[in-house]
């Protein structure tokens, strides 16, 4: 989990990701910045998000980030 | 709408670039996000330069530019020119059209029919239904179409999201006649329900614009942008893009017997690098089929994608043989659509770089 806002942090250092419970519905996370997240889970944990599973719901917090990488197949 | 043409080719592909190349290094600063970030969406995205016209540039003189060098080469005489075709998002006026413009500047014939569409992303697609419709009533007469767009006058340029993807260009294509009679198999679908995530709000009948419309508003995340720019919801199109495509490209292979092998190269509309590694990864393109450099060499260009792609990565093997392609685009309307052919053996292929 701690990398997990580690690459939230990197992409969006003024935020505060550990308070918010919803980072899509906060406005914390735009699409350009999903696309540079997808990025960094890719290369991290060497998997391949399914362009299906880019949705809002995979991206609300740090737990759905955690799921989204291990329905990915990443060991995490 | 899912169709069949036979005995109809693409003869000669043209691709016009504006001289200006701008960097995205170098626009960095109109932008507020961090450095780190900003140097992994370069590589995710495909950011490196685009092409941009200059400020006094149309796309009329685009269209004009593309085919004079046409006729001056000697691709295409005047009384073979059956019908002009337009298709752009950029006219220079409602009213009169560039074809019209493109004509009298280049004293063709008056029974040359003369077009203009307006269409987006997919515009290469519906200029080449156009043109084979009308080559029907053509009989020996050739179609000359143009895909011509100068969108980054209409793009805020300390928009983080739409600026450095835009690019301006325009192709020229001839279409003919052909003794060959290969299948064209061509599919379209529309969805006027998702039509604002692509819009200009400002600037036509419904809105004018006007000093009000012309302000800058701050809309997060840094970026600015006024009612008289193009906006795209970049969530709702990826999202409808990584929807519809698949299945549309599914579909063409049931209808057409094809599959991923049988076609040589996928000739995508290029929105940007991301999306379409996706795509592939979706549909099961190996990468070396689909180019996807056209955002990094020039942006995006709307509607001259698809031509601009093939010119840029094929126009010399295309010269010498045949392959055969499968055309796709999506975007603004929301409209996504695709096209297998035989793309090759052209008279003619090249770019040519304006000063406009």
């Amino acid at each position: 989990m701690d990398t997990i806002y580690d690459m939230l942090a990197e992409i969006k250092p003024e935020h505060d990701f550990k308070s918010s419970e919803d980072y899509i519905e906060d406005g914390l996370l735009d699409s350009f910045d999903l696309i540079a997240l997808i990025s960094m889970l890719e290369e991290e944990y060497h998997i391949t998000v399914d362009a299906l599973d880019i949705v809002p719901e995979n991206f609300c917090d740090a737990q759905a980030i955690v799921n989204l990488v291990k329905n990915s197949g990443g060991a995490i | 709408m899912q169709t069949i043409w036979k005995g109809k080719k693409i003869s000669a592909m043209l691709g016009v670039l504006p001289e200006k190349e701008v960097f995205f290094d170098d626009e960095v600063g109109n932008y507020s996000f961090p450095e780190k970030q900003t140097l992994r969406l370069k590589r995710v995205m495909g950011y490196e330069k685009h092409r941009i016209s200059r400020e006094t540039s149309s796309a009329a003189d685009f269209a004009v530019f593309g085919v004079r060098h046409m006729l001056k080469e000697g691709w295409i005489l005047r009384e073979e020119i059956g019908a002009l075709v337009v298709v752009t998002l950029s006219p220079d006026y409602f009213v009169p059209h560039i074809s019209n413009i493109v004509q009298g500047e280049l004293g063709l014939l008056e029974d040359t029919l003369c077009v203009d569409m307006s269409q987006g992303c997919c515009g290469f697609l519906f200029g080449l239904m156009e043109a084979f419709m009308l080559l029907e009533h053509l009989r020996d007469k050739k179609v000359v179409l143009v895909n011509a767009d100068i969108l980054s006058h209409k793009v805020s340029h300390r928009d983080r999201n739409d600026y450095p993807l835009i690019g301006d260009a325009a192709t020229v294509t001839i279409i003919e006649n052909s003794s060959d009679q290969s299948e064209i198999y061509f599919e379209m679908h529309m969805d006027g329900a998702g039509r604002e995530a692509l819009k200009i709000p400002a600037g036509a009948f419904r809105m004018p614009s006007t000093a009000d419309t012309g302000i800058m508003k701050d809309i997060g995340d840094g970026n600015f942008r006024s009612l008289d720019n193009m906006h795209m919801d970049g969530s709702a199109v990826f999202n409808f893009v990584q929807t519809k495509v698949p299945p549309l490209i599914q579909s063409v292979f049931k209808n057409t017997g094809y599959s991923v092998d049988d076609i040589d190269y996928f000739l995508f509309h290029q929105p940007n690098k991301f999306m379409l590694q996706k795509l592939a990864e979706k549909i099961g393109i190996p990468f070396e089929k689909l180019p996807m450099n056209l955002v990094e060499n020039y942006g995006n260009p709307s509607g001259a994608s698809i031509p601009l792609v093939t010119v840029h990565n094929l126009r010399e093997q295309l010269k010498e043989k045949s392959y055969r392609c499968c055309l796709s685009a999506f975007g603004s309307g929301l409209a996504w659509g695709a096209m297998t052919m035989e793309l090759g053996k052209l008279q003619n292929c090249e770019m040519i770089v304006s000063e406009l």
